[in-house]
């Protein structure tokens, strides 16, 4: 396990590099002008001081080597700095995000409490309520229950997460008021009145992507309570004489949880990109709309980081995921 | 005794049942799967036939018509721009759907190759398998983004603002979206590999590019056909989110996404403009779900037939 552990983490950093490296060059291939929106009466001189300020006189591998070098060395020795106060970055060039004017890891931080409020909170809400409906389903196949929720999780994941945050929006924000449509990032939680506050503009978007979630993760408990209930131990368990609630509870569900669980650790990273369309409907101000931002505004450094953050979630959770699958499964071993 | 052998040699007489008979069959079985099919054969019959019988141009500005109810004139009104609502609904329908089966069959074009070449040749499993890993490793909504970004200036002024982004959206949908269909059409055709027939046809001596295509190809159809189905569904959805993201098509140029975009700054005043691109959106993806879901049913034979 160790070792398998291991392999996967040195396969990986070229992995990783070579991401970084199709990121930079999508980008670098890309023909859009960062000074494209400064005004035209910039003088042709003046331009061009401002380009080499920007670094873009120098050859594409030099910037590239020097991303790497400030993503991967100066940027984690700032975050130690500023955790320890101690000063070992003193000197190190931050990545500078061209439309904040500041380094882009600073604004990145600024960000990510909305996001991680907001769409952490819709994705546990949605496991939370996806188990007990994928359970349910499975152990009363074809009830009612069962065709309600078949029904319900096909129209979650059919109807696009912009169109369901639109009605509600429609429905409770314009016609009952009960909610306000736009996200209040200024917002600060200090008494109960403002806590209210900042519950009552969380519910919507929250409803919106745990519903989404919860459609998917109840199929996957479902079709994998399916597969356990049909199993030989599951009748031992029954002949021993154990009751009902034991053998679901404890033996099938057990066994179930072991590929959802995967599949829950496998959702996380979507938990920071993929809510970009839910953050842009509600008016969150989070990392996805950062994201949409610096793309409008040809932000190449910002662009290059956010996306690779995204990479980088990415496999590392596809890497827990088998490694978890693993450590739960003794039946399965990779080495 | 004489008329049951009667009937014994008529029915040996009959020319065998077609395979595809029976999955029928057992489709029919499955009601929403047919409910799906027979509201997505409607939704497409709206878009390509519709426009003829509701001849009203979709881009025609009437200023003085604008923002109107729904009327004998307009049934779903009019738009800020006096753009009647019906006719671009039916005209968006037609480059969504246009768009999400184009952008299907390339990316079942890649996993198919992809998939049925990793599973057969040995020798480039290692580095094919490598490659999906990587693709579905890759953040793909941001990936996806950016390259619509990057991208259509250049393409819009090659090929025409209309044409080059449809090309360049189908071609983004298709790239990031072919890993889940070579994986399974790998792990079929690796099964399909030990069985006997192939170990005949080979032992006769069939060279490796007829034994994909007669032998191998008609085999995997039946995972890649529910995957065709899903992939319509994934390609719609994306190409409306892009253009609700204001990153698909050039506004005068209406799709789905695009109508239902447009409408969202004046959804207080008029939120029917937001719900019924909406709806065609949902409805066309929920019914083609539908349809895969019943497909796999129906194709798995160890259920035909219950």
């Amino acid at each position: 396990m160790l070792t398998y552990t291991i392999r996967r983490l040195l396969i990986a950093i070229p992995t990783l590099l070579f991401i970084s490296f199709v990121i930079f060059m999508l980008l670098e291939l890309a023909p859009g002008d960062p000074l494209a929106d400064q005004p035209l009466t910039v003088p042709p001189e003046v331009r061009e001081k401002m380009r080499i300020a920007l670094g873009l006189d120098q050859p594409g591998w030099v910037r590239y080597l020097l991303w790497l070098k400030q993503f991967f060395w100066t940027e984690p020795l700032y975050m130690i700095d500023g955790w320890l106060g101690t000063s070992f970055s003193e000197g190190g060039q931050r990545i500078i995000s061209w439309q904040f004017r500041s380094p882009a890891m600073d604004v990145i931080w600024q960000r990510l409490p909305q996001t991680l409020w907001v769409v952490g909170l819709a994705y546990l809400v949605g496991v939370i309520i996806a188990l007990p409906i994928g359970i349910i389903s499975a152990y009363r196949q074809y009830s009612w229950f069962d065709q309600i929720g078949t029904f319900v999780s096909m129209i979650g994941f059919s109807v696009p997460t912009f169109f369901t945050g639109v009605v509600l929006i429609i429905i409770f924000a314009v016609k009952l008021q009960w909610f306000p449509s736009i996200y209040d990032t200024t917002l600060e939680v200090t008494d109960a009145a403002s806590f209210w506050k900042q519950v009552k503009q969380m519910i919507m978007p929250v409803t919106v992507l745990a519903l989404f979630n919860a459609s998917q993760i109840s199929r996957f408990m479902r079709a994998s309570m399916l597969d356990n209930l049909g199993q030989d131990y599951v009748r031992t368990a029954r002949a021993k004489g154990m009751s009902e609630k034991v053998v679901v509870l404890k033996h099938v569900l057990r066994n179930s949880l072991i590929p959802v669980v995967t599949v829950i650790a496998l959702g996380i990273p979507t938990i920071f990109g993929g809510a970009i369309i839910t953050e842009q409907v509600f008016k969150v101000n989070g990392l996805g709309q950062l994201l949409i931002v610096a793309i409008y505004a040809n932000d190449l450094p910002m662009v290059q980081t956010l996306t690779f953050m995204f990479a980088f979630l990415t496999v590392m959770f596809n890497l827990i995921a088998d490694i978890l699958y693993g450590v739960l499964d003794p039946r399965i071993r990779y080495d | 005794m004489t008329e049951l052998s009667a009937q014994k040699v008529d029915q040996a007489l009959k020319p065998p049942r077609n395979q595809w008979w029976d999955v029928w069959d057992q489709f029919k079985t499955h009601k929403g799967a047919l409910a799906g099919l027979f509201i997505f054969v409607a939704i497409i019959l709206a878009v390509t036939v519709g426009p003829w019988i509701w001849s009203i141009d979709p881009t025609y500005v009437d200023i003085r018509a604008r923002n109107q109810g729904p009327s004998l004139a307009h049934p779903f009104g009019t738009d800020q721009l006096g753009r009647d609502l019906l006719a671009r609904l039916m005209a968006g329908g037609k480059v969504s759907i246009a768009v999400g089966m184009t952008a299907m069959l390339l990316s079942l074009f890649l996993g198919t190759l992809i998939g049925v070449v990793a599973g057969f040749f040995k020798r480039v499993e290692g580095f094919l398998m490598g490659m999906t890993d990587l693709f579905l490793s890759l953040p793909l909504l941001p990936l996806l983004l950016l390259m619509v970004t990057l991208f259509r200036e250049p393409l819009s002024q090659r090929f025409g603002p209309e044409t080059g982004i449809f090309f360049l959206i189908v071609f983004a949908i298709g790239v990031t979206s072919w890993m889940q269909t070579a994986r399974i059409v790998r792990g079929e055709v690796l099964a399909l590999k030990e069985r006997e027939y192939v170990l005949a046809a080979r032992s006769i001596g069939t060279p490796s590019r007829r034994m994909v295509m007669r032998h191998i190809l008609p085999n995997v159809m039946s995972p890649i056909m529910v995957s065709a189905t899903l992939g319509i569904a994934n390609a719609i959805i994306t190409e409306s989110a892009l253009s609700f993201l204001g990153l698909g098509f050039p506004p005068d140029f209406p799709t789905w996404g695009r109508i239902l975009f447009d409408a969202v700054d004046q959804m207080q005043l008029y939120p029917i403009r937001v719900i019924l691109p909406g709806v065609a959106i949902s409805l066309t993806v929920l019914s083609v779900n539908y349809i895969g879901d019943g497909l796999r049913d129906a194709l798995d034979p160890r259920i035909r037939g219950r």
